[in-house]
């Protein structure tokens, strides 16, 4: 058994276990017209009559009914299930004796409650394990002193202490008001992955039946009493702002209340790497219902005016930064002009092995290539929106947002109110992506509340969510490889850029595995606002990568997989330079894998089969994807995908996830793009940003994992980047064409 | 501002607004039934899709003084205990992810079933092309189609 510990944990769970003496903290319940079908369900078999507060992610009733309250807010990934299975894993209780709410925002006993990065399950992989693995130790304590026998001679397993000499044998519920008042262990034990009995096999979402049965789960959905419906009015391009508004038309229309201007930064505040947000003033339009508000806000009369460049310091994850934000009205043909022409120039360097120059010179062919890619629009299913009642200096708010901590602090600066005085509940999300860690709209929400003196919920409609920005930035990467006269590979090269950041990671494959190799980065400063995308640089250059190195392996003759593990073997074997950031042997076992479940065999001419493979948020994925052309459109038939991501929790749960970033990959690769004229966006909803839908998604997807002890890694965003390489290389082999410029198919006339 | 009567979900509902409001909001705002999803708001995405009489229709695009006499159904009303054989094969399946586009989803794939219980799938892929899913949950979508299918009493 592994012992850990609780060392970290302990000061947490005494500090938690102080906290919740005085019952259950769970600030108020806005949601509490949203209790899950799973509540009900156990409510008909019986719910307890007193519960005890084992620590502050759990809590034992006295019929052995186990509530876990689970802290990183849900947007598809079904960590409200996979999360509770690691603390009911170590508790040893029966799963079917459990019932998950949502914790809500509280960074005292919850921690970091960021949902992003595909970090979330490696985060709490110990602490949820610990939190379990505790309470069933006092448990075990509790019996032993109760029944007056050593602690070591009691067994807890499904939910029951058991002492074998005495033939004693206690439901958890039994001994929770005991194990309660006991002091925390110094010490826990964990369970082997080999001993799991939970995790690891597969569980239902526990929303699952909330979802197909219609109750509010959503932040869209809260409705409170006396509540109003708020809208914004942002500028129509990025590099305008707000000059004034006439709302005085607006006002006049049936149920509107108000019509008011909210600035979302007192003047100085330092922002945090989160905040991002291009149209800090904006107009607020409130009223009595949805589409009452939407007409009226075609009423309003506003006038914009430019902004004027600034900079401005951020205080990041990765320390303060200093950004620059031009003037002016953007267009995508600009963009690609400007970025062409840097890609050009000599960019800064970021890595160097050996002796690239002299390589590239002495070199008999180079091959060069070059790939961009555009802006994409999150276009969750969920337009942005958000709770808030501001009275006083206190505010309640429901956020579907990802990173709750990171937002505490700007709205607590905007209300003028102690950060302390801010209570916040975390409702499901209708997809995330990346968008909602960025939640501008939760600080407007908040002042609009504040400026009406009114509970209101902010609802963006589609078109004020496609066009306010936070978006994949639009990239373009050029790649070289010099080979000898034997055709064999001396040298890569690398350049990369986009608007406003770079997308190059110079320390990942193929770097490592070949001699001379050089990364360079550009970057163009711009107003359009950009952030995380599903690995937003990792699915660019992931794409650009493997489809380059297919043209490599092309032109040297070598099969597309046995040519990448050849290098994986060399990174291996004698890596060059050090800064390596990958595996080289779990890099080459997803291939391997896909390689084995696809029947993969060289030179196969009866399909058009493309391959890729990634590393991002430590884990690795590879696909295999064929694709056949129909009427001048190609048709995905079947994707095979290995994914080595550690211990996987719940693989039923993580297969869906692998299938939907496959399915997302597919869909961005071929129609994503958001381009602008002037700066504006020049699509604002779904007639003209085409999403994909069932009838192009893939037929088949076949997803395997590498089976292995390892503790758990990213699983939201590792399998998405390696699609792009995939599509483009089977594309390539459906059309003879190579394809370089995403998307592939929107705009374009593809022959097959 | 007018008064209308609606029947939805079998039960019998006056609400009092414009006579323009898309049923997607009287039924959100007014009716309190928001299982109902706004996605898009211009008939693209499916998330509001709801029965009238039997035909899957956009609440979104459908004015509440087009209702007349017809009966409404919303997923709340699709079935009494969450049973309707669409709904047991999302679960036995496991198809949501995020879980905002599934109601739309499921009032999609229930009315093509009542009007062609053994769709193939190319017919699948017609009725529920109008249902965008960003989670990409379309495989596990049509899984569940064609285990309902198989299933009795569609």
């Amino acid at each position: 058994m592994t012992k850990l510990k609780t060392h970290m944990g302990r000061r947490a769970f005494i500090k938690n276990t102080s906290l919740a003496s005085g019952g259950l903290v769970l600030g108020f319940s806005i949601l509490n017209s949203c209790k899950s079908e799973q509540a009900k369900e156990i409510a008909v078999r019986e719910m307890p009559k007193e519960w005890f507060e084992m620590n502050s992610y759990l809590k034992i009733g006295d019929n052995g009914v186990v509530t876990i309250y689970t802290p990183n807010p849900e947007f598809g990934q079904n960590i409200r299930t996979s999360m509770p299975m690691l603390v009911a894993e170590e508790l040893d209780v029966d799963w079917k004796d459990v019932l998950v709410e949502q914790a809500p925002y509280h960074a005292d006993k919850y921690g970091f409650q960021f949902t992003g990065g595909s970090r979330g399950i490696s985060a709490r992989w110990e602490p949820l394990r610990m939190a379990g693995a505790t309470a069933r130790q006092m448990l075990i304590a509790a019996a032993a002193e109760t029944w007056q026998v050593p602690k070591e001679e009691i067994t807890a397993e499904a939910g029951v202490l058991q002492h074998a000499a005495t033939k004693k044998s206690a439901g958890y519920g039994e001994m929770a008001s005991v194990a309660a008042t006991l002091t925390v262990p110094e010490e826990v034990q964990l369970k082997e992955v080999k001993d799991f009995k939970l995790v690891s096999r597969s569980q239902k979402n526990v929303d699952a039946k909330s979802i197909v049965t219609g109750r509010p789960l959503f932040g869209m959905d809260i409705q409170e009493e006396g509540m109003l419906i708020a809208m914004i009015e942002h500028p129509p391009a990025f590099g305008l702002t707000l000059k004034s508004v006439d709302g005085e038309a607006a006002k006049a229309l049936p149920g509107i209340k108000d019509v008011v201007t909210i600035k979302s930064f007192k003047d100085g505040y330092e922002k945090g790497g989160f905040d991002t947000n291009a149209f800090p003033e904006l107009v607020a339009i409130v009223g009595n219902s949805t589409w009452e508000v939407m007409q009226a806000k075609k009423k309003l009369k506003v006038e914009w005016q430019p902004i004027t460049a600034y900079s401005e310091t951020i205080a990041g994850f990765g320390g303060k930064q200093t950004i620059n934000i031009p003037a002016g009205l953007e267009s995508t043909t600009t963009h690609k002009s400007q970025m062409e022409a840097l890609a050009a120039k000599p960019g800064k360097v970021v890595r160097k092995d050996g002796n690239p120059e002299v390589a590239f010179k002495n070199a008999t062919t180079v091959l060069e290539r070059s790939y961009s890619a555009p802006f994409l629009a999150h276009n969750n299913m969920e337009p942005l929106n958000a709770f808030a009642h501001v009275a006083g200096d206190k505010a309640k708010i429901a956020a579907p947002i990802q990173i709750p901590s990171l937002i505490i602090p700007t709205i607590a600066s905007s209300l003028g109110i102690p950060k302390e005085n801010i209570e916040m509940d975390l409702p499901r999300m209708g997809g995330g992506f990346g968008r909602k860690a960025y939640a501008h709209f939760v600080v407007e929400a908040a002042l609009i509340s504040q400026k009406v003196n009114a509970p209101i919920k902010l609802v963006y409609s589609r078109e004020d969510d496609m066009t306010n920005g936070i978006y994949r930035p639009t990239y373009h990467a050029t790649y070289r490889a010099a080979f000898d006269e034997n055709n064999n590979l001396t040298a890569l090269h690398v350049k990369a850029g986009g608007v406003p950041e770079s997308p190059l990671f110079a320390n990942r494959f193929p770097a490592g595995a070949i001699d001379n190799y050089m990364a360079e980065e550009w970057t163009i400063d711009s107003n359009i606002t950009i952030g995380a995308f599903r690995a937003p640089r990792s699915n660019f250059m992931a794409g650009a990568e493997q489809a380059f190195l297919d043209e490599v392996a092309e032109t040297m003759g070598k099969d597309a997989i046995q040519f990448r593990l050849d290098l994986l073997k060399r990174a291996k074997e004698n890596p060059v330079g050090e800064r390596n950031d990958y595996d080289a042997d779990r890099y080459a076992g997803v291939l391997e894998l896909v390689r084995e479940k696809s029947a993969w065999k060289e030179n196969d001419a009866t399909k058009h089969r493309g391959v890729s493979a990634y590393f991002c948020h430590n884990s690795y994925a590879a696909h295999v994807l064929d694709l056949k052309m129909e009427n001048g459109k190609p048709v995905v038939e079947k994707v095979v995908c290995a994914i080595d991501c550690g211990v996987v929790i719940n693989p039923d749960a993580a297969t869906n996830m692998a299938e939907g970033a496959i399915t997302d990959g597919i869909g961005n690769a071929f129609y994503g793009e958001l381009t602008f004229q002037d700066g504006v966006p020049q699509k604002n909803n779904f007639h003209q940003y085409q999403m994909i839908r069932m009838k192009e998604a893939p037929k088949e997807i076949d997803v395997h994992f590498v089976q292995n002890e390892i503790d758990p890694t990213g699983m939201g965003e590792p399998p998405f980047p390696p699609v792009f390489g995939a599509v483009a290389n089977a594309l390539y082999k459906a059309t003879g064409q190579r394809h370089y410029e995403q998307p592939f198919v929107t705009g374009k006339q593809i022959v097959g | 501002m007018a008064i209308f009567n609606l029947n939805i979900n079998g039960s019998e509902h006056s609400v009092d607004v414009d006579s323009n409001t898309p049923m997607l909001w009287v039924l959100r705002d007014h009716i309190k039934l928001v299982g109902t999803k706004y996605g898009c708001g211009i008939a693209q995405c499916g998330a509001c899709t709801v029965h009238l009489g039997d035909n899957a229709v956009r609440s979104c695009q459908l004015p509440v003084s087009a209702v007349g006499e017809q009966k409404i159904t919303t997923i709340e009303g699709l079935s009494e205990h969450g049973d309707h054989p669409v709904q047991k094969a999302w679960l036995e399946i496991d198809v949501p992810q995020c879980g905002y586009c599934q109601a739309g989803q499921i009032m999609s794939a229930s009315a093509l079933l009542k009007r062609n219980p053994n769709p193939s799938d190319e017919e699948i892929e017609s009725a529920m092309n109008g249902n965008i899913c960003r989670c990409g949950t379309y495989t596990r979508i049509k899984k569940a189609i064609k285990t309902a299918a198989s299933s009795e009493n569609v």
